[in-house]
């Protein structure tokens, strides 16, 4: 169960990296590794926040939002997926265990967003629609007006989205965790092999088009390989 | 900047700070239009009859229609437009203006920004989590690193694009935007190089054969989704296997 005050500082925090993904200031605060990091901190846990962003970081590699496209959005669901791994008491054999689910709530969350960020596009274009004269005649009120009426819907919309988020998937947090029979070990490493392989495909798709991307990625790889053996 | 009427400091910090919220009034008709008539009416205001004048009202109108580019670099149209209005070019080559630059600048903020900077970005902070560094500074790196690109450049385009006029075109052609992809994605694949085996190590693998197989199986993952780029997206693969292993441990 989750204090009410921690429940409208979680919804402000939505608010505010929901409002990021688009709207202000675009500073990607609404990535996940930030936003699940934030989340799971104000449930006391931001370490478990922490690996649950990286984890949905890998997956968000894969979706930017080049042009006009529809992607998923990131915020409101990375802050309910960093509260979902971040159980109380923070026991980190229940954390390794709830892993997979955090991170499979936080992708469909972030699919759900992506909807309501279409519904917020066809308001503004209602409210542009209302206003179309007064536009058109160069009326600054109505121009300054409709920026301000998007960017509080968005605020309010990421609000209340976190909210729901966070209220819904608590409780099955809860109950996947009381029924969950994979050992920790093996549930957090199906989640890192399949996001570092998302990951890994994300950045070849970026870099592949770059004369000697190969050279450099080799590099790299060998480099990490390195110190993973150095450690 | 010469020969361009200098602006208040007053107006170019709200003209700065307007270009952060150029998308609040995103939508399907006129896409960032709204936006950047909202970000350059505080610099409208100096046209001859000041706020509420014909030349201010007339600007707002043209500059609310139809436009897109990419959100950061709509900086540089900005400051282009702000300058045309204030020197009273044409309304119409302002138009033709308008049209012509938003694929270009929507071309160029993608490849230096969402397929350049921000992964480039992201693979810092997975190399800094691999490292071992807590929670704040990776965040800390990741909110640094691409805030100070992302700053960089809204402030450089529209002081480039009130520098140059209509004349912008030739901003875009500066070794930033020309090679700074390049360069980026070649960083992006040394650094993710690095970061992908180390953060699997976090992770969680607790012994070296484990760590050996779960990076091979990764691999193989990565080199599958690649080869079927275009045809299935990986994060749909990703999160309908996870999903099938959640349900699995619950349901066992």
């Amino acid at each position: 169960m989750i204090a009410p005050g921690t429940l409208a500082l979680l919804a402000l925090l939505g608010a505010v990296v929901g409002l990021d993904g688009v709207s202000f200031p675009q500073a990607m605060l609404s990535r996940p590794l930030v936003a699940a990091t934030l989340g799971g901190a104000v449930c006391g846990n931001p370490v478990a926040g922490l690996l649950v962003g990286i984890l949905l970081e890998c997956f968000a590699l894969e979706t930017m939002p080049f042009g006009a496209s529809r992607y998923p959005e990131w915020g409101p669901a990375s802050v309910a997926a960093g509260v979902v791994a971040a159980i109380p008491g923070g026991n980190p054999e229940a954390l390794a265990r709830i892993v997979p689910f955090a991170v499979v709530a936080g992708l469909g969350a972030a699919m759900l967003g992506g909807r309501t960020l279409l519904r917020l596009r066809r308001y503004n274009l209602s409210a542009a629609t209302r206003r179309r004269d007064d536009i058109a005649a160069g009326d600054a009120s109505a121009i300054v007006g409709l920026q301000r009426a998007g960017f509080a819907m968005d605020f309010l919309r990421a609000g209340v989205l976190t909210t729901v988020f966070v209220l819904v998937l608590v409780p099955v947090r809860d109950m996947v965790l009381a029924e969950s029979g994979a050992p920790g070990v093996l549930a957090v490493a199906v989640a890192g092999t399949l996001g570092v392989g998302v990951a890994g495909s994300a950045y070849w798709k970026v870099v592949h088009t770059t004369k000697g991307y190969a050279w450099w990625l080799l590099a790299g790889v060998c480099a990490g390989l390195a110190a993973v053996a150095l450690r | 900047m010469s020969g361009a009427p200098s602006l208040p400091a007053g107006t170019w910090l709200r003209v700065f700070a307007r270009l952060f919220a150029v998308q609040a009034g995103y939508n399907y008709e006129v896409m960032i239009g709204n936006g950047i008539a909202y970000a350059a009416e505080p610099a409208f205001r100096l046209l001859p009859g000041g706020r509420g004048g014909a030349a201010y009202k007339a600007a707002l109108a043209r500059h609310s229609r139809y436009f897109n580019a990419h959100p950061y670099l709509a900086a540089l149209a900005v400051g282009a437009l702000v300058r045309a209005e204030l020197d009273g070019e044409d309304p119409a080559r302002i138009e033709r203006f308008r049209t012509a630059c938003c694929g270009p600048l929507g071309a160029a903020g993608d490849r230096l920004v969402w397929a350049g900077w921000l992964p480039f970005c992201s693979a810092l902070a997975l190399l800094a989590f691999g490292a071992g560094f807590p929670a704040a500074g990776v965040v800390g790196v990741f909110v640094g690193t691409f805030n100070l690109g992302h700053v960089t450049l809204r402030a450089w385009g529209l002081w480039a694009g009130y520098r140059d006029g209509l004349k912008v075109a030739a901003a875009l052609g500066n070794p930033v935007l020309r090679q700074g992809p390049l360069q980026v994605a070649r960083g992006s694949a040394l650094v993710a190089g690095a970061a992908l085996p180390l953060v699997m190590q976090r992770i969680g693998a607790q012994q070296a054969s484990a760590l050996g197989v779960e990076l091979a199986l990764a691999a193989v993952l990565a080199a599958a989704l690649a080869r079927w780029q275009g045809r299935v997206d990986g994060w749909h693969v990703g999160v309908g296997l996870l999903a099938v292993f959640v349900l699995y441990s619950v349901m066992r």
